[in-house]
């Protein structure tokens, strides 16, 4: 079978090396962050950090939905009897206060790892049943997708745990924080499919710096700094993943979620309340609504004092500045949000940076 | 977790359901979001739903332009 992309295009060591050339022959100090946990990731596995000058700092953002929901949330699932949770792979082994819903699903609970959204359908013929809804915009529109599904067969028993969280609101309340230094950023790839890069274009207007989406391979990250570097003093957005980002976004989608959802205060864990930055379901789909159904409360973790994860999700400091990282805290044993998920800022450090 | 993979459309079931083969394993995914996309097409796909298709036009059209301007091209 033949790829749709020769891949090894994106990884030649050659180009990628001329690229990296002209990077060490820019001087000024800057610090561009990655929004997106996989470009984290891929960052972290290609060894990018270590290849770019010193005076280019790359730092993470918030863009892992595991790492910024609350805790409490698995405590309050944890707490439920007698119904079926539905949850993608990643929530899974994330600590509540009292266990992970790896652990909840041994002593007995019903807990169930989908692929899609879809799949909580099925299982709520068979009974009552949540679906933990987590994600930025790449996943939501599956989310609204699968809540008109279950209006129109029906099911009384299906509803969704909305923790729905929207990447550009994000991205204005970090950059209106005073205390925030970024030059540039590096905007995910797989949420820009769905938003476009229009949703991104109050950010040079707004806050004077530029920001290039980008994809995941190793040339694809590069090309995305030197643009951002190019960009400096005349800030743009760039699409650099023309191979599937479009200017407009996924139009279908995007409509879908704004006729189930609508916006409102969402909590990040490790940065508080954003505005605007999260959903609900419109009052027409209410009845599917896990929060008011089951008299869910979910609110402020409270987090180990000594805990760095808001000024590392900020880009304030790096991991490894903090007193607990690698310390206490361990991927096996997270104490902040920034350990719990593979994807997380501390525990991609801590896999690849150590 | 935003993860999204390529997969190749096989056929379609309808306008809003077709058989992918992400290499090698076939799964049925939602075209719901994609309702134009055509047998052949290489689609990108998250959580069973295709999201958009892929451009190796574009793709070539990166790395071509870039070649260019770091004249990497062997001779």
């Amino acid at each position: 079978m033949t790829a749709p992309v020769n891949l090894n295009h994106f990884r030649q060591p050659e180009l990628i090396g001329k690229i990296l050339q002209d990077l060490h022959d820019f001087q000024r100090p800057v610090s561009f962050m990655e929004v997106c946990g996989s470009h984290t990731m891929a960052i972290g596995h290609w060894g990018l950090r270590k290849l770019l000058p010193r005076n280019i700092r790359l730092i993470s953002g918030p863009g892992c939905p595991v790492c910024v929901t609350p805790a409490s949330v698995i405590d309050e699932l944890s707490r439920l009897k007698g119904i079926t949770i539905a949850t993608f792979g990643d929530l899974i082994r994330v600590p509540g206060s009292r266990q992970t819903l790896e652990q909840a699903r041994a002593r007995g609970a019903d807990v169930h790892t989908v692929y899609s959204p879809l799949e909580a359908l099925e299982l709520s013929k068979q009974g009552e049943t949540i679906f933990v809804g987590i994600g930025f915009e790449t996943t939501i529109p599956g989310i609204a997708h699968t809540v008109l599904e279950a209006a129109r067969l029906n099911l009384a028993d299906f509803s969704v745990l909305v923790l729905c969280k929207l990447i550009p609101p994000a991205l204005k309340a970090l950059l209106s924080d005073p205390e925030v230094k970024i030059d540039g950023l590096i905007l995910p790839g797989h949420v820009s499919v769905v938003t476009g890069t229009q949703a991104y274009e109050f950010i040079p207007d707004k806050f004077g710096i530029g920001g290039v989406v980008t994809g995941f391979e190793p040339l694809d990250i590069v090309l995305g700094i030197k643009k951002l570097t190019n960009q400096l003093g005349a800030p743009q957005i760039s699409n650099e993943y023309s191979r599937m980002v479009s200017r407009e976004g996924n139009q279908v989608a995007q409509a879908m979620m704004a006729e189930v959802f609508s916006t409102g205060a969402a909590l990040w864990r490790g940065l508080g309340e954003i505005p605007d930055s999260g959903l609900q379901l419109r009052s027409k789909y209410s009845s599917f609504d896990a929060l008011a159904k089951y008299g869910l409360n979910i609110t402020a973790d409270q987090e180990n004092t000594a805990c760095q994860c808001g000024s590392v999700l900020k880009g304030k400091i790096q991991p490894s500045e903090c007193p607990l990282y690698a310390n206490t805290c361990t991927p096996a044993n997270p104490v902040g949000p920034c350990m719990v998920s593979s994807e997380g800022s501390c525990a991609a450090f801590y896999k690849y940076e150590r | 977790m935003c993860l999204a993979i390529p997969g190749r459309l096989l056929n379609k079931v309808d306008d809003s359901r077709g058989t992918v083969d992400l290499g090698g394993i076939t799964k049925e995914i939602s075209l719901v979001f994609l309702p134009d996309a055509k047998v052949g097409d290489w689609l990108i796909i998250h959580t069973g739903f295709a999201l958009q298709t892929i451009s190796e036009q574009d793709a070539l059209d990166t790395i071509s332009l870039l070649q260019e301007a770091y004249s990497t091209a062997k001779d």
